[in-house]
């Protein structure tokens, strides 16, 4: 029995002390947001990074997504399921690239020139993250209602006026408020992940690929989850028949 | 003969440093242990401001992570790190950075920031306390690349540099501030005898012509001899030895004499 307890408790432990660390890290961010100097080049870097990597997938995403749903006579922002699309990419990329900084000890490097790897490497992704991935949202809907669109119109023989006159009707404003708050808070979530599996890498090349390839699974699970507890508390906030 | 112990060159040295100099470094007791593995069992040491120092000792034997103690990159089990007075141990991220801005490292392997130019590595420190003027920035740099001897290198990305011409350009990064103390981990490590000898000059000349204090951590004899004033032997987690480099060789100690002589059979056992 103790061995069974003691199997299950390390697990658990190790979990809530991953979960700790999370959140210690995001404090962290969110106190070096308003209390240090912001690297407004490195921030404008990370938004111009994100969102030209997650081009491939916003679109690809979007345009099969919205022609699959006018296929199918339904729409709703909220279900693209870009944010875990995007979680991977972005997460693979942030995860990768400051955990060869941190075998390279480059990571070392910066602290030891005085500058606070949070303030320097996690500040400018998170806030990047933030506003990235609403606008990101915001593309893959124009992408999905275009071609939604153009199936309708070609391949459905839809009256295009008749088209986008329900699309309107049955787009409520609680759908789109859904959609860019989500993937706001997907952006947050994929962002610490991933900078969290970073700056703990260790052992190499070896470990620069077990850490992007947790970042990548444990973003996924997290937006997938997070997914789930955001809709209920919407459901609250915005209960059906709201418009 | 085979077995010539390398001589040390007093010609060469530095300027001497006052026996009654206050001490830069100043480490009490300190203990680290890793996974199951003692690091340092104890460490006692003490660094005078403008000496260089030398610990030398064998692979694996805890050099390095007691250098980076020194700059609070490691966190140890037990004792203390006084830098120009001030206790190190418990301070944060936030408070070693007044700490680090009189301490700079050069790592084994440069540590450049691979997504930047030359110029902008070296020119980090300087951008990061404030300065932005590209005057400024460039003629800073190419002041620190003609120290280094690497005039005309500012464009490159640290993957086109050597392995010597790395280390030179980290240190050009860690001391374009100015720091009182410069740490060297391994600095002549992987290099060749020319390059390495190159490196040796640079780290005399950088004490000459700055008054930095510097702590080398080496296992190179050759270098140990040429750079330092005082050299120390960390073994088993411990200081063994600490002295000039001719106290050094006069020792009689077999253990000592097994590692000068680089002899693996134990004769001194």
């Amino acid at each position: 029995m103790v061995r069974f307890f003691n199997a299950l408790g390390a697990p658990l432990l190790s979990f809530f002390q991953y979960l700790g660390d999370l959140v210690l890290l995001a404090a962290d961010t969110f106190r070096s947001i308003f209390t240090h100097r912001l690297r407004w080049k490195l921030f404008l870097n990370q938004v111009v990074e994100i969102g030209l990597l997650s081009q491939l997938v916003v679109i690809i995403t979007g345009a099969f997504t919205g022609a699959v749903f006018a296929a199918q006579t339904f729409f709703q922002f909220n279900k693209l399921g870009m944010g875990s699309a995007v979680g991977a990419v972005v997460s693979a990329a942030m995860s990768a690239e400051i955990g060869t900084m941190k075998v390279t000890e480059q990571i070392d490097a910066l602290r030891a020139l005085a500058v606070y790897p949070v303030d320097y490497l996690v500040v400018p992704r998170a806030l990047a993250m933030m506003v990235s991935m609403p606008l990101l949202v915001a593309e893959c809907i124009a992408v999905g209602i275009a071609s939604g669109y153009l199936v309708a119109i070609f391949m459905l023989d839809i009256n295009g006026t008749y088209y986008m006159a329900n699309m309107v009707r049955w787009t409520r404003s609680r759908d789109i408020i859904m959609g860019l708050s989500k993937a706001f808070c997907f952006g947050i979530l994929i962002v610490f992940i991933s900078c969290h599996k970073g700056l703990t890498t260790r052992e190499g090349a070896v470990g620069v690929g077990r850490a992007t390839t947790e970042a990548v699974v444990n973003a996924s699970l997290a937006v997938l989850i997070c997914n789930f507890f955001l809709t209920m508390m919407f459901n609250i906030i915005y209960p059906a028949g709201y418009q | 003969m085979i077995e010539a112990l390398p001589s040390p060159k007093p010609s060469t040295k530095p300027h001497p440093v006052p026996g009654n100099s206050p001490p830069m470094i100043k480490v009490h007791s300190l203990t680290k242990k890793i996974g199951q593995q003692e690091i340092l069992c104890g460490v006692d040491l003490e660094v005078r401001m403008g000496e260089t120092l030398a610990i030398i000792g064998r692979s694996g034997g805890g050099k390095s992570v007691l250098l980076k103690h020194l700059v609070g990159l490691m966190e140890p089990d037990g004792g203390e790190i006084w830098i120009q007075g001030q206790n190190i141990i418990g301070m944060n991220e936030r408070q070693l950075g007044a700490i680090r801005q009189k301490v700079g490292i050069l790592f084994q392997g440069g540590a450049l920031f691979d997504s930047m130019t030359v110029e902008n590595n070296i020119a980090f420190p300087l951008r990061e306390a404030g300065e932005r003027d590209p005057k400024v920035l460039h003629s800073k740099v190419s002041e620190m690349l003609e120290v280094m001897e690497m005039e005309g290198e500012e464009d490159k990305m640290p993957e086109s540099l050597s392995g010597g011409m790395k280390k030179r350009v980290g240190l050009a990064r860690a001391i374009i501030r100015r720091p009182s103390c410069v740490l060297y981990d391994e600095p002549t490590a992987g290099l060749d005898p020319v390059v390495a000898d190159s490196i040796n000059r640079l780290i005399r000349r950088l004490q000459q012509r700055f008054g930095m204090t510097s702590v080398v951590v080496t296992h190179d004899m050759k270098s140990a001899f040429d750079v330092a004033d005082r050299i120390a032997y960390l073994h088993e987690g411990r200081i063994y030895f600490h002295g000039t480099a001719s106290e050094l060789q006069q020792s009689a100690d077999p253990l000592i004499q097994d590692f000068l002589l680089g002899r693996s059979d134990g004769r001194g056992d």
